[in-house]
């Protein structure tokens, strides 16, 4: 059978604030156990939330990112469940009233289609601690740092109908809270986590199968790889004539598959109610007209900047936009050279191969953007050519210094001498009689397929520094005799 | 509306409460009381009244992100019974 996928996306980003959501303790990965917990984090009876302040702006930030209705009154509710690393017994989170309502993204793909994706809402919620299970015969050990931490949910539409489409999703929630500055993006760190609602009906049906959920998926590869196991764990029992069972899985990217996490016997039973410690959340228009005002250049906006100022294309400027960082230093590098075509084939080719060959993030690149603008300066007026610049920038990334001082140490620059190259070609004339004898003997075409010999022999002598768009009329000039 | 002894007892699993039989026959009708009263209330017309989340006509104050608790492991740890290397230590909860 042909099966469609239908799949909706609840995404956890943590939010970059200094503090917790509703105590003052610090909010930080790596601290020593249970250091950066306070009364309210512990959940001691008399022990009363204050919420963030600015949790709330980065909120109503992202809101209007996605172009949502910003919710002008947001509640708090009690989302109750029993948990070790949960010491109240409830997690603090938003139900009917959401700080951002109904938004969409508009996702375009590898293969250049574009797509919206509906936003249902995005709500505010504390996190929960941390259990260890490995190291304690019969115990588990708990680490409230990571409790009341703030997270933004974003709880998508099921309008994605495909891994690809949803990884493009993901990655563009995740471009997005990067630019605004909310979230660090962390995935290795759990900034950044994603649960999958999948399900499978047979193409053309309207009404939905039955979903699982997977829980937890803490990177793009394995969004992708888990739906796509997902995908094949539920045709294969759908074709045996079998039923989905609703359910909580968990991903295992070691043996590739998903496994059930909780039976239907323990289905959520969450019992929602508005959180008493917490008054309503009431929000002016002017705040939140001050906020919109105020959001940073978006990704989809810079690339559209990058197609319209630098005359780039669509392509370029969606991957040079993409994350803010490598946005920054094209814009850096063009800044001191001042091609933005250079500049654009330079970052995505020479610079993406060398990050990649050395598993770096573009934050991490041991030449600085500004470096590397110095270094196509001397690419752009001809002191080096495109194949001495790779070298030059290889030597720059292992240290050895400015685009200049290799260039000069080296004696890497290119002849640019007329006289020089003159007295050059006239020696590989001389050397090469009968080749000039047999080229000044042919017609027009068949010198030009001539003519890329005498450039090679020329290039050769001068090993690769005679700058070939002097070579070629000189040689042409010489040629004729 | 009443409510039978496996709602009593699904009620009570979920607030991890241990009840004798004696308990569930209790709850049972003083729930089922509950749930009578609020059937009288929802007689009453409520259109054109916003639902409320909180009695006190207020709005939630904001706090500035500062960080203003220190670290207090130790004093927190000196009430829990039984800790290690800094963490809580709670009966294994998974199989």
């Amino acid at each position: 059978m042909n099966w469609e996928v239908v799949i909706g996306l609840e995404i956890h980003t943590q939010l970059s604030t200094k503090s917790k959501l509703f105590s003052g303790a610090a909010v930080g990965f790596g601290a020593k156990p249970n250091t950066q917990t306070t009364l309210v984090d512990l959940g001691m009876p008399g022990a009363l939330p204050v919420f963030n302040k600015e949790a709330l702006r980065m909120a109503v930030m992202f809101g209007h990112a996605i172009n949502a209705e910003i919710g002008m009154t947001s509640v708090f509710a009690r989302k109750n469940y029993f948990y070790p690393d949960l010491p109240k017994g409830y997690q603090t989170s938003q139900m009917d009233h959401p700080i951002v309502g109904k938004g969409y993204l508009d996702v375009t793909l590898d293969d250049g289609t574009t797509s919206r994706v509906g936003i249902t809402r995005a709500h505010l919620e504390e996190d929960a601690g941390k259990s260890l299970h490995e190291d304690y015969q019969g115990m588990t050990g708990i680490d409230l740092n990571r409790s009341s931490t703030p997270l933004l949910e974003i709880v998508s539409e099921p309008d994605i109908r495909s891994a690809k489409e949803a990884v493009a999703y993901v990655k563009m929630i995740h471009s997005i809270v990067t630019y605004l500055g909310i979230c660090d993006g962390n995935m290795a760190e759990g900034s950044m986590r994603c649960d999958i609602n999948l399900s499978l009906r047979p193409k053309g049906q309207q009404e939905y199968g039955t979903r699982t959920e997977i829980k937890n998926v803490n990177s793009f590869r394995f969004i992708e790889k888990a739906i796509y196991t997902e995908i094949e764990r539920q045709a294969d029992i759908l074709e045996d004539g079998g039923r989905i069972i609703q359910e909580t899985r968990l991903y295992d990217p070691e043996k590739n598959e998903t496994r059930s996490m909780r039976s239907k016997e323990d289905a959520n039973d969450y019992r929602y109610f508005p959180c008493p410690d917490l008054l309503p959340v009431v929000l002016t228009q002017e705040y939140v007209d001050d906020i919109k005002a105020s959001l940073p250049e978006l990704p989809s906006q810079k690339a559209a900047r990058f197609q319209s100022d630098f005359s780039l294309s669509e392509y370029d400027a969606s991957v040079l936009s993409s994350s803010r960082a490598m946005a920054d230093y094209f814009e850096t590098a063009y800044g001191v050279v001042k091609d933005a075509k250079l500049t654009a084939n330079w970052v995505m080719g020479e610079l993406s191969k060398l990050l990649n060959q050395d598993q770096l993030d573009v934050e991490n690149s041991p030449v600085t953007a500004n470096a590397f603008g110095e270094l196509l300066v001397r690419v752009k007026d001809n002191t080096i050519n495109g194949k001495t610049a790779k070298d030059v920038l290889q030597a720059m990334w292992q240290g050895e210094g400015s685009a200049d001082d290799i260039i000069e140490a080296k004696g890497l620059k290119q002849v640019t001498d007329t006289g020089a190259i003159e007295a050059m070609i006239q020696s590989i004339l001389d050397a090469n009689a009968a080749q000039v004898e047999q080229y000044r003997a042919s017609d027009e075409d068949k010198q030009k397929k001539m003519i890329g010999f005498f450039v090679g022999q020329v290039m050769k002598a001068s090993k690769g520094k005679a700058n070939p768009g002097m070579v070629n009329p000189i040689l042409a000039r010489m040629l004729k005799g | 509306m009443s409510i039978d002894k496996q709602d009593v007892q699904k009620i009570a699993h979920l607030a991890r409460l241990a009840l004798t039989e004696d308990d569930v026959d209790q709850y049972q009708h003083s729930l089922s009381s509950v749930l009578a009263l609020v059937e009288q209330m929802q007689s009453v017309d409520t259109d054109g009244v916003e639902p409320l989340s909180n009695p006190l006509e207020m709005t939630q104050r904001l706090r500035e992100d500062i960080v203003t608790e220190e670290n207090r492991r130790d004093a927190f740890l000196a009430n829990a019974p039984k800790t290690d290397a800094g963490l809580f230590l709670v009966p294994q909860v998974i199989e």
